[in-house]
């Protein structure tokens, strides 16, 4: 079977559009298929991760619980660019799950490193 | 005989197709890309629509006389070259496109096709907006 | 020579309205290249407040242009920041292929 490094590219935050959402989806199903499945969270994306989101509030679904869940589905590469966490007044406090904290020119060379990109 | 050099390697291609037809420009540069893979030397192994892509395969889609029509279009390229147009049907389901209003050439399946298709192809190429 | 070129970026936003090719200059690796398409096209003008940072990027990266959709929008005359290539889709096709992957930023 075709093993791929896969990375899926969050720079949008959650509930202003459907696209994280969606995003996700693809990445479970790419981990389902057994391929090395990456997230990357970079700008508007880090606030994807943020604590005490209330979706609710606004008729939506709380999709981002499924990031507590990542594991689950064997997804253990999870990057979180650190220029864009502080570029918007957050740290790793601010997050609801363990992540792996890069520097921008870390996460460059990351996605040079991949075979697949996906971004939304 | 000429000499192969790397450069002209076939590649497999597969596209993805995160845009509507109506709102952006994304999905004509798509079309226009998968056209323009067709004439190469490489080969264009499935094209999947994603998001509001789905919207590239409603059959009901009606543009005014004159205006381009991408689902068309799109139809017309499977017609000719065997291309392999597979819309999500998840996302095709949350915004109305199914079996019914399926364009020619289209077939509807799960994401998997998308993985898939990034399995296989040594390229996949993604228009969004 | 196909796996020694790094990624190619597609970027469709204008740099005017979106933070999209901001974003993809910030985060070039060695050996990746740079495609302006669609409202993308609007950062190879010369002379524009973009211009400088598309040049200094150019210094170190391939950096190419759609020509048709710099013609469908009046500016297929216009002067470019110096460096940069115009190719149509099948040079489009051409570099994908040439690349070791394409992400896409919008």
């Amino acid at each position: 079977m075709t093993l791929k490094r896969f990375l899926f590219i969050n720079r949008k935050g959650p509930h202003g559009s459907g696209h994280p959402a969606e995003l996700l989806d693809a990445a479970l199903i790419a981990a389902s298929f057994e391929q090395q499945v990456h997230l990357a969270f970079l700008d508007d994306g880090v606030f994807l991760l943020t604590r005490g989101q209330r979706p609710d509030l606004i008729g939506h679904k709380d999709f981002t619980a499924t990031f507590g869940e990542l594991t689950d589905y064997d997804i253990d590469h999870v990057w979180v660019e650190r220029e864009s966490l502080s570029a918007r007044g957050l740290n790793e406090n601010d997050l609801m799950i363990p992540v792996t904290l890069v520097e921008r020119t870390a996460l460059a060379a990351l996605m040079a490193d991949m075979d697949v990109v996906i971004s939304a | 005989m000429r000499a192969a050099f790397p450069g002209r390697t076939p590649v497999k291609f597969a596209i993805l197709v995160n845009e509507g037809p109506f709102s952006h420009q994304a999905a004509d540069t798509a079309l226009a890309f998968a056209q323009a893979v067709l004439e190469s030397e490489h080969a264009l192994t499935r094209v999947f629509f994603y998001f509001d892509g789905v919207q590239n395969a409603n059959r009901l889609a009606a543009p005014g006389n004159g205006d381009r029509n991408l689902v068309r279009s799109w139809s017309k390229l499977a017609e000719e070259h065997g291309v392999d147009l597979v819309v999500c049907i998840a996302a095709g389901l949350r915004r109305g496109v199914r079996e019914a209003n399926l364009a020619p050439g289209f077939r509807i399946s799960g994401m998997g096709q998308l993985v898939e298709a990034a399995m296989l192809a040594d390229r996949l190429v993604t228009f969004g907006a | 020579m196909s796996n020694a070129l790094g990624p190619l970026h597609t970027v469709n936003k204008s740099p005017f309205a979106s933070r999209a090719l901001d974003g993809c200059l910030s985060r070039l690796s060695a050996g990746a290249a740079v495609l302006l398409i669609e409202d993308g096209v609007y950062a190879a003008l010369a002379d524009t407040a973009f211009a400088d940072r598309l040049a200094e990027t150019g210094r170190n990266h391939a950096l190419y242009v759609l020509g048709p959709d710099l013609a469908a929008r009046g500016l297929a005359d216009r002067s470019l920041v110096a460096g940069i290539e115009v190719i149509d889709y099948q040079g489009f096709v051409s570099l994908a292929a040439r690349h070791s992957l394409v992400q896409a930023w919008f």
